[in-house]
């Protein structure tokens, strides 16, 4: 499993932008990176299960029941920008 | 150095909580503490002296109400990934440098509740993504006991702050040994509970399946108290163990006979170098001098947690940090559209080490190599835990490193592979969701500098765990036998 690592595709897929420089530098790194975690495919894990969480597995609910939270002039004094009672965002849709 | 600064916790507490010394006396002295040394060791970000003045006067109140309180007038540093309501909290990283907390952590509003006083909010690596500190994109934390070391990661500034004297209790979060190997470089106990222990609400999530909060302290007796503090079900984490908790510091013990303490067999000490094979074999010794039973134990799998960590923490991490977008919160920069804005903030926002991080973890889930990656690393962590099992068949707890070297000098470790290697010997501990902690076990390299001794135990043997650890550092005392640099 051992390939080159598509550094600007995946910068995509977690927005981020790079410059140049990164690419090459995050290219490199990475690729060592991946190297070292392939050491994985020697350990035999046809029967083992995939552990998510190692102390207790049960699902957690709770009454489906209207609870204080934040205020709203206290989570909107936070944002970089907003308008009235929302944040404000850069265009979303483009021009068709 | 004022008196006051360098008692512990629990004299603190007892003295103040029998109104033989205030909150406040205790408080002053350690800002003063502060404003003479943080300039050179710069554990803290923020200083929060208001705060700090007016916790001690309520904790003052409470006392002469009548009340108990376990830690009465304990300062206290927090790391700078935990909400504490109306103060800056950065995880020290650019997209959160003005960023304040709108609600307190749970970890944090119990010590507080419990008398603490919060003395300020400390460094770290950036989103705990680190092993010295030096990824905080917000300030320089420097070893108390050499300034031109680094103080360990990634919960340095809460160590570097108890070790330099500049708290007694220091809130740290370990997700692979970010409390432990610390702990270790700045001679104090760095403990990190079972998983789920201690609420992680409040607590800015790095990898949620392995991030826990715990304690830094100079003394067992002290991480006991603040973990008995912490301890317990939180309805507003999901991953809270809902079943009771022991409490820890009433079980500290003298002696460690009929224990029976297993030795890893593939953490070959040898391979550390003579010095601290040595050091580590004088420590196994001493263990058996105070009673326990050292038997042999196997980790088959103990090559292979980096790989497993550093894919499964990064895969979390990816999906974590993609909230911060510069919508609602933190640092914006703008773009033509809404996806350049995300690229745009995300560039400048984030250092290199998190870049990274994002980077592995979102190649790791993506379409393709879900299976051979990430489900991969998601079996390796089913065998982790396994083997942690069979070894505790034959064992009550385990011995092992806490880091493979003493503190080590800025800039050291260029490679982001080898600051990876820092945690080879907590990072299996972590995968299995167990109590781990270190605790000083001498003093190693040129100059001589601290070395930690790790313990760990069984799912929620907590006070099995602190109460072994207590026999040791009192039959060593090896914190206490080398003097800070500050």
């Amino acid at each position: 499993m051992s390939e080159k690592i598509d550094v600007r595709y995946v910068a995509k897929l977690a927005r981020i932008a790079l410059s140049e420089e990164e690419v090459a530098r995050f290219g490199e790194q990475l690729g060592n990176l991946l190297e070292h975690v392939n050491v994985l495919s020697e350990l035999d894990t046809a029967a083992v299960p995939a552990t998510a969480q190692v102390v207790e597995s049960r699902n957690v609910e709770r009454p489906d029941d209207v609870l204080p939270c934040l205020d709203r002039e206290t989570v909107l004094a936070m944002a970089p920008q907003r308008q009235g009672g929302f944040f404000r965002v850069p265009r979303i849709i483009a021009e068709p | 150095m004022n008196e006051l600064v360098r008692r512990s916790a629990a004299e603190i507490a007892r003295d103040v909580g029998a109104k033989r010394l205030s909150a406040r006396e205790v408080t002053e002295a350690v800002l003063a503490r502060v404003d003479e040394v943080d300039d050179k060791l710069g554990c803290y970000l923020t200083r929060l002296n208001e705060l700090a003045r007016s916790s001690a006067q309520r904790v003052d109140e409470r006392i002469a109400a009548g009340e108990t309180l376990p830690l009465a007038g304990v300062p206290v540093a927090v790391k700078d990934n935990m909400c504490l309501t109306g103060t800056r909290t950065t995880a020290g990283s650019k997209i959160l440098e003005n960023w304040i907390a709108p609600y307190t952590a749970t970890a944090v509003q119990r010590i507080l509740d419990a008398g603490g006083v919060p003395i300020g909010k400390t460094n770290l690596d950036e989103f705990a993504m680190g092993s010295s500190c030096e990824n905080s994109a917000l300030g320089v934390t420097r070893n108390p006991y050499d300034l031109g070391r680094v103080p360990g990661g990634s919960s340095g500034g809460s160590a570097a702050a108890v070790g330099g004297y500049e708290a007694a209790i220091g809130l740290g979060s370990d997700t692979g040994g970010s409390i432990r190997e610390p702990g270790a470089f700045c001679n104090v106990v760095g403990f990190k509970p079972t998983y789920g222990r201690v609420s992680r609400y409040g607590l800015i999530a790095f990898a949620s399946s392995l991030d826990q909060i715990g304690p830094l302290a100079r003394t067992v007796e002290d991480a006991a108290l603040a973990y008995d503090a912490m301890a317990g079900h939180d309805p507003m984490d999901s991953t809270s163990i809902d079943r009771p908790v022991e409490l820890t510091a009433i079980a500290l013990r003298g002696d460690l006979k009929g224990v029976k303490i297993g030795i890893v067999k593939e953490f070959v000490t040898a391979k550390l170098g003579q010095e601290i094979d040595a050091l580590y074999r004088r420590a196994y010794s001493e263990l058996a001098a105070l009673g326990a039973e050292l038997v042999d134990v196997s980790l088959p799998t103990a090559d292979y947690g980096l790989a497993t960590y550093y894919l499964i923490a990064p895969a979390e991490c990816s999906s974590n940090l993609a909230r911060f977008d510069g919508v609602r919160y933190g640092l914006r920069v703008d773009g033509d559209d809404v996806g350049q804005m995300y690229e745009n903030t995300r560039a400048a926002g984030f250092g290199p080490e998190v870049k990274r991080r994002i980077l592995i973890g979102t190649y790791a889930l993506s379409s393709g190599y879900y299976d051979a990656y990430y489900v991969k690393a998601q079996k390796a962590r089913t065998m982790f835990a396994q083997d942690f099992r069979k070894a505790f068949e034959r064992c009550d707890l385990i011995a092992a490193p806490a880091a493979s070297s003493p503190p080590f000098e800025f800039n050291s470790k260029s490679d982001p592979y080898s600051m990876y290697m820092m945690d080879y010997y907590t990072i299996p501990m972590s995968l299995a969701g167990l109590p781990a902690l270190s605790v000083p076990c001498g003093y190693a390299g040129s100059p001589q500098l601290p070395m930690g001794l790790q313990l760990c135990g069984p799912l929620f043997q907590e006070a099995k765990l602190l109460g072994a650890a207590h026999a040791y550092e009192q039959a060593t005392k090896y914190a206490t036998k080398v003097a800070v640099a500050v």
